[in-house]
């Protein structure tokens, strides 16, 4: 009976329900449609960020070397190295690639992408292996990594050690090996610091003196005495820092590891030329997540090598944040001001409605073309004008004249002053009128209450102003690179040097490295996991940097959110 | 400034029959503002008329605002009660397109001379507005403001006035424990006397109260009453009040506006018992407005 009854009642809900006509009216799937629309960036954003995340920070594991047997048309042949990827190959193209055939294999058959480095011995050091052709594969045990300064890694174990061109005898060579290398790291980390401490200084103290001596030839002054003595001091200096550099180069070639390739051959790799060195396959996990630490470390904290493609990003990431911090120093009090003006002093009426489409229509330029723009104006003019008038002794070689770290902040500066503008002024008309008329009441002129009630209360969005700002800026790369970047920078814009913070030196950008290794590289596979790491990185710094201004947004906010309301 | 303290009994049973029960007026001055000597006249209006625009907003507006006397300004929404007291601290001055005829004279300076600082005027002629507006700042921040405007004032003789202010708006036993607060953390009644405190810790001549309890509850508002009439023996007060009530309570002298004419002004005592003008009368008995 029960059921009967209502199973009609149900069928009827369920018309409804299915008709369009209702269930339009019912606004339910406008709910969808939002939700479908929240839903997609969501997943959008986190899928980004999880690949990037993925690929980036595989790279530093310490993943096992295998050691594989396999045939080809040569005949059998024996190869290590790190598996980096394994893909399925459709059986068409395996047809038309040309690879050896005489091996059957049904379907489509599977191939291998092997890191087997030791690029001086066998090229390419990336290499395809088709499954199907393996005949063995192992993981030996000691067999080392190398990472090299040049040349990328090398895979191998040690056939012996030599100091001065004679064999090194050691019942634990692998031990005696990596105290070796300890030395030879601490002995380039003593070179390096002469070099950037005592010679790089030395440098800059001459190359003054010779402007200072330039400056005063131009003014018809001739006199050098005393800057020659100076030079001759300097010289004499730095002829001794030389020396101690020609020491310790010496002490760095002092010792030569042999190692056995698979594949039968040997090579000599100098001590002096090895980053690191470990034994992926006789690490356990927590020796292998010691090292990932230290690789990520590295990763953040050394400069670049070998164009880009190894090494760390230090410089660059540097470069990044520094040019970021210069943009909103530059961009706060021009922004505000400027928005103080339109809203505050200017009478409302037609001209400052149409500043202020312009200003908005400013946000929607192409940023490249603020690049050529701050390239012929800021570079051109500007430094240009900076050069004439207090660096004649330098000419004809531009100081200010040419791209660098001010002119790169100023640009971008520029490309972001809308943003901060626009959201300055929705900040000023929130302010109710009640309290302007208040400090006017008590007798503070206008300057007075714009500065002491009006601009503390619009901070908040002064700073979600700057909050856009620096994401705008920090992942802007092609007008930086008219005006200041550059692939390898020879020194950082801050050093021991006064002033210490050298406005008119070229840098390292990190969305430009992306660029730059990803698609400028010699060695593509090499400098694909370091495009993610340094994607992976550069989002992170705008996610910090952008978290930064929020919770200092949300806690001015917090204090002025009654008096708002 | 002789009080006559019977006299408003001695009125009250000669004019029983007005609907307002006289016994509500506090004033204990009977004579007209016009029968006041001229040092004994704070602010003097004369031929006063206003435009926003194109729009009249006052007309002809003549009176003597008695000097430490309370001065309430009534009639109906719209009528110019707000515009006028804003023209005693030259608040139009902060609107577009207002024109201003006539002459308005503290103490027999004109206000729109042109030698007379604006800022000057406005912190001898303290105003506070229909809804507290304290300043996202500490109680004690809120007090201090108008001080730090005028000069660099030693922190001992700050804490003093601060104090000083906030006793005399009748606020310091609630706060003292709280001086550094958000101002916002007070009650709505509290933030109105903060305002005022604000407002005397410059020591202005005049005060204006531009509906200072409307947004109140009743007992704020009865606390702002009693404050009115403590404040009146140092300050001249002009209060705009839509609380027919409340102008009877605190005021001396009471002018109805109508349509921005001054219709009527007088003694509170003669306006709400025994009105010349039939549209004052009708006003006050409740018959409209």
């Amino acid at each position: 009976m029960e059921t009967s009854e209502r199973l009609p009642q149900e069928r009827r809900l369920f018309r409804e329900r299915m008709n369009l006509g209702v269930w339009f009216k019912s606004g339910e799937p406008w709910i969808w449609l939002t939700a479908t629309a929240v839903g997609t960036s969501i997943v959008a954003v986190l899928g980004l960020i999880g690949i990037i995340a993925v690929k980036g920070l595989a790279h530093f594991w310490p993943s096992d070397v295998v050691t594989i047997d396999y045939e080809n048309e040569l005949g059998a042949q024996t190869i290590a190295g790190e598996i980096v990827q394994r893909e399925r190959v459709p059986r068409e193209q395996f047809e038309e690639s040309g690879a050896d055939q005489s091996i059957d294999v049904k379907g489509d058959p599977v191939r291998w992408m092997l890191k087997s480095g030791n690029r001086k011995v066998n090229a390419p050091d990336f290499r395809w292996i088709y499954e199907h052709t393996i005949t063995q594969q192992q993981k030996q045990r000691n067999l080392i990594v190398f990472e090299r300064l040049e040349w990328g890694n090398a895979y191998g174990s040690i056939l012996e050690l030599r100091e001065q061109g004679s064999v090194v005898p050691s019942e634990n060579s692998w031990k005696e090996l990596r105290k070796r290398i300890k030395r030879v790291v601490r002995l380039r980390r003593e070179a390096q610091s002469i070099q950037s401490g005592s010679i790089d200084r030395i440098n800059y103290k001459l190359e003054k003196l010779r402007l200072r001596q330039r400056g005063r030839e131009l003014r018809g002054n001739f006199e050098t005495a005393d800057i020659d003595e100076q030079r001759m001091n300097l010289n004499e200096e730095y002829v001794l820092h030389e020396r101690e550099l020609n020491d310790i180069n010496a002490q760095l070639d002092r010792d030569d590891v042999v190692i056995a390739i698979a594949g039968g051959t040997e090579s000599v790799i100098p001590l002096k030329s090895i980053v690191r060195a470990w034994q992926p396959n006789d690490m356990n996990v927590f020796t292998k997540f010691g090292h990932y630490c230290a690789s990520i470390w590295a990763f953040l904290s050394e400069g670049s090598r070998e164009a880009n493609t190894e090494g760390g990003v230090f410089p660059a990431l540097f470069g990044t944040v520094l040019m970021v911090m210069l943009m909103s120093i530059l961009v706060t009090p021009f922004g505000v001001v400027a928005a103080l003006y339109l809203r505050e002093y200017a009478r409302q009426g037609l001209i400052v409605r149409l500043i202020r489409i312009a200003v908005n229509n400013l946000a929607g330029v192409p940023s490249i073309v603020y690049g050529v723009f701050g390239l012929g104006f800021f570079v051109y003019i500007i430094g240009g004008g900076i050069d004439w008038i207090f660096f004649q002794s330098a000419h004809p070689a531009p100081t200010f004249g040419t791209p660098g770290l001010i002119w790169a902040s100023l640009t971008l500066a520029l490309l972001t002053v809308p943003v901060v503008i626009v959201s300055t002024e929705e900040g000023l008309t929130r302010i109710p009128k009640a309290l302007r008329e208040g400090s006017l009441a008590l007798g503070a002129t206008k300057a007075e209450t714009l500065f002491k009630v009006v601009l503390p209360m619009a901070s908040p969005s002064i700073l979600t102003g700057i909050i856009l700002a620096i994401a705008r800026a920090a992942g802007e790369v092609a007008p930086l690179m008219l005006v200041g970047v550059v692939k390898l920078a020879p020194t950082l814009a801050i050093d021991g040097n006064f002033p210490f913070l050298h406005l008119d030196r070229k840098f390292m950008h990190l969305g430009f490295h992306i660029y730059d290794v990803g698609f400028q590289s010699p060695n593509v596979d090499a400098a694909r996991p370091l495009v993610f790491a340094t994607a992976l990185l550069l989002v992170l710094i705008v996610i910090v940097l952008n978290l930064t201004a929020i919770t200092l947004r949300n806690r001015l906010e917090a204090r002025y959110r009654e008096a708002l309301n | 400034m002789t009080e006559n303290s019977l006299s408003s009994e001695s009125m009250n049973e000669s004019t029983g029959g007005v609907r307002l029960a006289s016994k509500l007026v506090g004033s204990t001055d009977t004579r007209s503002p016009s029968q006041f000597q001229a040092n004994d006249v704070c602010l003097q209006v004369s031929e006063l008329a206003l435009f926003y625009g194109t729009k009249q907003a006052l007309n002809e507006i003549n009176m003597l605002i008695p000097r430490q006397r309370v001065t309430a300004l009534i009639g109906p929404s719209g009528c110019g009660k707000s515009t006028l007291i804003r023209c005693f601290n030259r608040m139009n001055d902060l609107i577009d397109g207002v024109t201003i005829s006539g002459r308005i004279e503290l103490n027999g300076l004109e206000i729109h001379d042109q030698e007379v600082d604006v800022a000057q005027l406005r912190r001898q002629v303290g105003m506070v507005f229909q809804r507290p507006n304290p300043f996202p700042k500490s109680v004690y921040e809120n007090v201090a403001y108008g001080l730090r405007l005028a000069g660099k004032v030693p922190k001992s003789e700050l804490d003093d006035r601060v104090e000083w202010g906030l006793k005399s708006a009748a606020l310091w036993d609630e706060v003292h424990d709280r001086l550094h607060d958000s101002a916002l953390g007070l009650s709505g009644g509290q933030q109105q006397r903060l305002v005022i405190a604000r407002a005397i810790a410059v020591e202005p001549s005049v005060l204006l109260l531009d509906e200072p309890a409307s947004a109140l509850d009743p007992i704020s508002t009865l606390k702002i009453e009693e404050l009115i009439a403590e404040l009146k023996t140092r300050y001249t007060i002009v209060i705009v009040t839509h609380n027919m009530q409340q102008a009877a309570r605190v005021s001396d002298f009471t002018a109805f506006l109508y349509l921005g004419e001054l219709i009527e002004y007088d003694s509170t005592l003669k306006i709400f018992t025994n009105p010349t003008q039939t549209k004052t009368e009708d006003y006050v008995t409740g018959r409209y407005g």
